[in-house]
């Protein structure tokens, strides 16, 4: 069998005659006449040539928009360093850790952009403490409201709530700092504050459980009560963060088996002990997962913190004195910063968060990636 | 007997245990559920009645004086995100499709992958100081430039992953269809997988709008915010969320009135968005798609 | 009009699987032929091989000569160029969801840049009706999505897309598997009308359908062609005892 035709040989005498075809073809050309040699559409067709050049140069295109993302964090990461040399020859490791004592009032002296005393410390106190506050406000609510929409909730139910949830991950910042400073610093102050107060510095307890260091007027809840401060600023953390750790517990919760669900109930589990048995169980690691998810969220949160910590570079141990954040201290300082060891400072206070939280998330990545097995955990 | 009544009592705690956590699965939600209603209702009656038309048609009163409004900084808020979108939904959307549609399982997908979730989890205040040290440093002066490229590069990562994961949903056999009628790849990817998924496109890139549409801590010292009218990107701009936070840590009530006011604004733009990404994506996203 | 095809020595290779091998073949212009075979036998790759799709795998390697008209489609041209020659059906119908059916049909001209809106309208129309659809569809062309059609009406607007580009070469991948028995004998009329004008290579499982529309039939095995020959000899006294045993379902 050697049919072979050959209406129309490699590119070149064609493509004329292609051409020619193509432009006349507006007024009668014979369209798709099946018996012609090379029909209108085949010539057009044949003179648009191969893509490999405009193909390429898409994919190329494209891989550079994903190098971008490469390049804007090592450029990140590249600005922070170089814009932060100057505290780091001052200081070096000692601007986490040291400080100096105040020749009047012997009271540590951690942050003096006037006299060019810069130490981090209260800073990353204030960050931890705020951040433990919310954590521990945070999780037990959020995992309740996991387990309650997973496994309890009625129907009907699950679509709105969860829509209340995402609407509450959608609040900006600074709207939750607005509504602390009018809402709820005067609830602290007038309510809870006072309560929280009695407790901790009554004789009784403070007698029996002195030796914590957590009671009395220097305990957990001494000084003055003003409802600013590192409690208020953890409360805030706490509603800004409980979304994206409900959410992703949800998602992990939801990624457990029905099976193992009803292994659970076949063996007479009550509805709890399943829960226990056959979700938390399998769910864990992912839970602690977008727990440090939420924690790297709460280390780098702004706004918030920054209109109710109270703004004040100090460590104290009570909760409702003044304190600052790391990142609350270059929102308020940064454009005020004249000197330019005062801005190389709060840079390099600036790139400790960066590196802290990058290490905090892409270990919370892993954690949540080993759960949902490379199902991508979306936060909004 | 004996044994019976254990069996009873364990049943019973057991149920007391059941029933136990039951309701303290309903209070948590309730804890959540209920200051976020409070929240937003407050906010809604506070900024009601906050509103008035000089909120959206005159520029702020100087310190002190009483009346005036944001419309400086609702379109200063416009020409920033503008800027951002400009700059990020490219970027964002190709790295999409390279994830998707070219680096399918190689090691540098997975690093980009990577990559974008840690620059997700930056913080956006170092964002902020980013953006300064690479835009207002060498230009010598707060731009609104400067503020929109540091929005900017808070959207690239959920437009990536989120165009990553659309375009996955997108059935081989469409592609191969596009393929085997001799279409270029480019135009096969442009014209065919991201066209059938644009929905899904559209949610991502809503998304991550709506979350650096409320962002102050990156404009900070980038836009620096601005009491008059600007529309320049190479001057200070004002935005809303800068408005926001510079009114609410005044000390005048007629300023936290303002700052009430744009929260809600503010707000309604958000939920505005959501929800739309909402009603589009329940609508399925690729409705028909074999 | 269709051209013939010439196959040389042809391998290929599926990551570290060997689905072809040494497939020698000749295919006659305008005319039906079809590939049989168990599932698995190699008879799809070996169509994707004559289109270079079996390439957009990037595990999947391809070595040998195939010759579609005068033109070694592995070494004359480029991928994207032998498309546009060589239409292709799928198993599954893969209509464009997001474009309507006018759409669905001209898009291999309109996406390779093809303006002339009166030559389209003409062309939709000429491919539509080839493809025994138009009467079913004239009046929403343009309203209604190409993924609201039914299987049957979604696979001949397919082959209809196929053959608005003018192929020199249709190529079948079990076109009709996925539809129901009526939708089946409505394709099988197509590719027996179309015949004339395109060479046809269709793939199927099924041996009646081989037999109605086709005159020469391929018998694939195990990614080896065991046997190639008229329909009716294949099908009354094939020469090979492998064929024997698989036409009087033996095996497979």
């Amino acid at each position: 069998m050697t049919d072979l035709r050959m209406p129309n040989p490699v590119a070149a005498p064609s493509r004329s005659r292609a051409e020619e075809r193509n432009d006349s073809s507006a007024t009668d050309a014979p369209v798709g006449s099946v018996s012609g040699e090379v029909s209108a559409v085949r010539g057009y067709l044949l003179s648009r040539g191969n893509s490999a050049g405009s193909d390429r140069f898409f994919a190329g295109a494209m891989l550079l928009c994903a190098l971008a993302i490469f390049a804007l964090v090592a450029l990140i990461a590249v600005e922070l360093m170089t814009q932060s040399r100057l505290s780091w020859h001052a200081f070096g490791f000692s601007f986490f850790y040291k400080f100096n004592v105040d020749p009047i009032t012997h009271l540590p002296l951690f942050w003096d952009p006037v006299n060019g005393v810069f130490y981090a410390l209260p800073f990353i106190y204030g960050t931890l403490v705020t951040s433990l506050v919310a954590l521990c406000i945070a999780v037990p609510l959020a995992i309740g409201l996991a387990v309650f929409l997973t496994e309890m909730c009625p129907l009907w139910m699950r679509a709105p709530l969860s829509f209340f949830t995402e609407l509450l991950a959608a609040i900006p910042s600074v709207v939750y700092g607005l509504w602390a400073i009018f809402i709820l610093v005067p609830l602290l102050r007038e309510h809870i504050n006072p309560v929280l107060m009695a407790i901790f510095t009554e004789p009784g307890l403070t007698h029996l459980l002195g030796w914590t260091g957590l009671f009395g007027d220097n305990g957990l809840f001494g000084g003055v009560n003003l409802g600013l401060g590192l409690l208020c600023g953890g409360v805030i953390l706490a509603i800004m963060i409980l979304p994206i750790i409900a959410s992703l517990t949800r998602e992990v919760m939801r990624s457990v088996p029905n099976s193992q669900r009803e292994a659970a109930l076949a063996l007479g589990a009550t509805r709890w002990e399943m829960i226990r048995m056959a979700v938390l169980r399998n769910a864990r690691i992912g839970i602690v997962g977008s727990v440090i998810l939420g924690l790297g969220r709460a280390l780098g949160e702004t706004m918030a913190v920054a209109m109710v910590i109270g703004n004040s570079p100090e460590i104290h141990l009570s909760l409702l004195s003044m304190g600052h954040s790391m990142a609350s201290v270059i929102a308020n300082e940064f454009s005020e910063a004249t000197s330019d060891m005062h801005r190389s400072a709060l840079i390099e206070v600036g790139l400790a968060l960066f590196l802290v939280t990058i290490v905090v998330n892409a270990f919370a990545r892993i954690l949540v990636w080993a759960v949902t097995r490379g199902a991508p955990a979306r936060v909004q | 007997m004996n044994r019976n009544r254990g069996r009873n009592l364990r049943s019973l705690w057991r149920s007391g245990v059941d029933h136990l956590a039951t309701g303290l699965a309903i209070l948590a939600t309730i804890l959540v559920v209920a200051p976020l209603i409070a929240i937003f209702f407050y906010l809604v009656y506070k900024g009601a009645s906050s509103l008035n038309w000089a909120f959206f048609n005159q520029i702020p009163k100087p310190e002190g004086e009483v009346g005036g409004g944001m419309a400086n900084a609702i379109v200063g808020s416009a020409v920033v995100l503008l800027v951002a979108s400009l700059f990020g939904i490219p970027i964002g959307i190709g790295g999409g499709i390279y994830l998707a549609e070219f680096g399918r399982g190689t090691k540098l997908a997975n690093a980009v992958r990577f990559t974008a979730d840690v620059l997700n989890g930056v913080p956006s205040i170092v964002m902020g100081i980013a953006a300064f040290s690479l835009i207002v440093v060498p230009m010598h002066h707060y731009s609104a430039l400067a503020g929109g490229v540091a929005l900017g590069i808070m959207m690239i990562p959920t437009v990536t992953r989120t165009t990553e994961e659309m375009l996955l949903m997108v059935p081989h056999s469409v592609r191969e269809a596009a393929l085997g009628l001799g279409v270029p790849n480019w135009r096969s990817v442009l014209s065919i997988t991201l066209k059938t998924a644009s929905p899904g496109v559209i949610t991502g890139c809503m998304l991550a709008f709506a979350r650096v549409a409320g962002e102050t801590a990156p404009l900070l010292f980038t836009a620096l915010g601005n009491q008059f009218w600007s529309v320049s990107l190479n001057h200070e701009i004002s935005a809303l969320p800068l408005q926001i936070y510079n009114y609410a840590i005044s000390p005048y009530d007629d300023q936290h009135r303002q700052a009430w006011a744009g929260s809600l604004v503010l707000i309604a733009l958000i939920v505005i968005a959501v929800s739309l990404v909402r009603f589009v994506t329940s609508r399925g996203t690729l409705k028909g798609a074999s | 009009m269709g051209v013939g095809i010439e196959v040389k020595a042809l391998n290929a290779w599926y990551g570290s699987n060997h689905t072809l091998q040494d497939i020698e073949l000749t295919i006659p212009a305008n005319h039906a032929t079809a590939l049989i075979g168990p599932s698995g036998c190699g008879k799809s790759t070996f169509v994707r091989c004559l289109n270079r799709m079996h390439e957009t795998n990037p595990v999947a390697r391809v070595t040998g000569t195939v010759r579609i008209g005068d033109l070694d489609i592995y070494h004359d041209i480029s991928p994207v160029e032998i498309r546009r020659r060589v239409g292709m059906v799928f198993q599954r119908p893969n209509p464009f969801p997001t474009m309507s059916i006018y759409d669905n049909v001209c898009s291999g001209l309109k996406l390779n840049g093809f303006r002339n809106r009166r030559e389209l309208d003409e062309i939709v129309e000429r491919s539509l009706r080839n493809a025994a659809l138009w009467d079913e569809v004239k009046d929403d062309l343009k309203k209604k999505s190409g993924a609201s059609l039914s299987g049957g009406q979604q696979q001949r607007m397919c082959i209809a897309r196929a053959l608005a580009v003018d192929p020199e070469v249709l190529l079948m991948d079990e076109p009709a598997s996925a539809l129901d028995p009526v939708s089946t004998s409505k394709i099988e009329d197509l590719i027996f009308q179309l015949k004339s004008q395109y060479t046809i290579v269709i793939v199927t499982h099924n041996m009646q359908q081989a037999a109605r529309v086709a005159e020469k039939t391929g018998f694939f095995l195990n990614g080896r062609m065991v046997e190639f020959d008229s329909t009716h000899k294949i099908f009354t006294n094939p020469s090979d005892k492998r064929t024997e045993d698989y036409i009087t379902g033996r095996f497979g």
